[in-house]
């Protein structure tokens, strides 16, 4: 038996992702409150929105910090309760999880929450130094553990416990940089070749350029209300019925195992068992795909198969489009881009076009259930979201 | 060892730059803790006392570093790896003395930090690394 929608997901907006040249953060997060806005023309933004929770990881990007305040500014929404979440690349799964916390509390009635991250203009040292503040500063850090370094030790891992391969890490690339072809706007639109990912250069070894995601500009946002106030602002609302979060240690070397996100699977415990749902009645999801092997790891802490399996999955197309349990149709972090604090909604935001027969020539038939996995640095924090069509 | 010395991050590296390689044992669970900290995880207590930890250990994964951060950017391609050391407990650094090729998952380890200096900069803490047995 289905669980019961805790908040109800009236409208949303994704602004263009990629390298958005001359725009401040909070101009591109008007650009997606606009899009939410224009969906959704039942809506009052000034009169019924009454908080925004919004996601930002970085201030170092622009020198800018009170992204609460500045971000509602300029979404037109004066005077009201704005609040920035940070829980690195989770900032923004965080703020739906606030969100729903407001809705469900009866505080608010309407609350919007999203996400932004204004990156490209900063060199890649920059960022990647940014970045890496998401993980373990005294003992990371320090002795030269970058962040895909993190990624790469537990790639390496997983490769020794289960014989996964970089050739199963790189169709993890192949399938999300084809999705991202379908998707007018992602950051990368074009596909890539087995090859291409096989061959590029080493970034941290076993992990190379094409296991990365994107250095990337957007935002994205979405509506919230109860249940029971839906229908007032929209004929298709999409209604959420699982939440979960749970953290872990900053430094992975704390953890008991490197093959799987503790954090993960709790969070997707917590939602499917709210949800009343197993893995198996998901129809489509977003997972974090900071990296290839974070994908594979995501099937198997959200049950999509067994410790192990994740690059049979991957290599086998049961991921794919057409394939059994569509993952990242959107493109993912690795194709449509990764602006941290955005990715948590911006996965929302697909799964929102996907049950609402929306997303065009990415459309899972049928879509009805849905799941969001979004993954805060290496791990320490994990967000799950479980979706259902009206 | 006097037990007024705080159980900090800053004394774990304090203590390197004296030689001396050590963790926090909470006088109430046993639990050693790496880096040392001042309120158990596992039980809460804020007892603890300075315990030697063992050099050797057994290398449980590691990665190649390719593109590094600024600071470490002369050193690449570099391998950092996560130890774990003979009674348990785990710690993470940089692995030298090796050919990068030759390191494997369980090759045996032991702690350097006999050269090791301060950074001028803050935070002044001294880099150990591992070497092969």
């Amino acid at each position: 038996m289905k669980g019961k929608p805790i908040a109800s997901i009236v409208s949303a907006g994704l602004s263009r992702f990629g390298k958005l040249e001359g725009l401040y953060a909070r101009e591109i997060f008007a650009e997606a409150a606009k899009e939410a806005y224009e969906r959704c023309p039942n809506l009052n933004p000034k009169k019924d929105i009454k908080a925004l929770f919004i996601g930002h990881m970085g201030e170092s990007y622009e020198h800018q910090g009170h992204t609460g305040a500045t971000a509602a500014d300029w979404a037109g929404l004066m005077n009201i309760s704005a609040t920035r979440t940070e829980a690195a690349c989770s900032s923004s799964g965080a703020a739906l999880r606030a969100g729903i916390f407001a809705v469900l509390s009866g505080l608010c009635d309407v609350v919007m929450v999203g996400g932004v991250e204004k990156m490209t203009h900063r060199s890649t040292p920059e960022v990647t130094e940014f970045l890496a503040m998401a993980s373990d500063f005294p003992f990371e850090q320090w002795h030269g553990i970058t962040f895909p370094g993190l990624f790469a030790l537990m790639a390496t891992a997983h490769m020794h416990k289960y014989g996964t391969t970089e050739m199963q890490l790189a169709h993890v690339a192949v399938k999300n940089h084809y999705n991202g072809s379908l998707n007018p706007k992602a950051h990368m639109q074009k596909q890539i070749t087995i090859e291409t990912a096989l061959s590029s250069r080493v970034i941290a070894w076993p992990l190379k350029l094409y296991d990365c995601s994107l250095i990337t500009d957007g935002a994205s946002c979405l509506i919230l209300t109860k249940p029971e106030l839906a229908k007032k602002y929209t004929d298709t609302p999409v209604h959420i019925i699982g939440s979960g979060q749970a953290s872990d240690t900053i430094g992975i070397y704390e953890r008991e195992d490197f093959t799987s996100l503790t954090a993960a699977k709790l969070a997707a415990q917590q939602a499917y068992k709210m949800a009343g749902l197993k893995p198996e009645d998901i129809d489509v999801a977003e997972v974090h795909d900071c990296f290839t092997i974070a994908e594979i790891i995501a099937y198997e802490d959200l049950g999509f198969c067994k410790p192990g399996e994740g690059g049979h999955l991957a290599e086998n197309g049961e991921t794919a489009l057409n394939g059994k349990i569509p993952v990242n149709t959107s493109g993912g972090l690795k194709a449509k881009g990764h602006p941290v604090g955005a990715t948590g909604t911006a996965q929302a935001y697909e799964i929102y076009l996907q049950l609402t027969g929306q997303a065009q020539k990415r459309q899972v038939k049928d879509a009805e259930v849905g799941l969001t996995h979004n993954v805060g640095g290496s791990g320490a924090t994990a967000t799950v979201h479980i979706y259902m069509r009206c | 060892m006097s037990e007024q010395v705080p159980f900090t991050i800053e004394q774990f590296y304090k203590h390197m730059l004296q030689g001396k390689f050590m963790g926090g044992k909470c006088k109430k669970c046993g639990k050693i803790h790496l880096p040392p900290r001042p309120l158990c995880d596992n039980c809460f207590s804020k007892e603890f006392e300075w315990v030697e930890l063992p050099k050797n250990g057994k290398l449980l994964t590691y990665t190649i570093i390719h593109v590094a951060p600024p600071q470490f950017q002369g050193m690449a391609p570099y391998a950092v790896g996560i130890v774990q050391l003979e009674n348990g407990v785990k710690i993470p650094g940089m692995i030298k003395g090796i050919a990068l090729e030759k390191i494997k998952i369980g090759t045996s380890l032991t702690l350097d930090f006999g050269t090791c200096a301060a950074t001028q900069e803050w935070p002044k803490w001294p880099r150990y690394y591992f070497k092969p047995a």
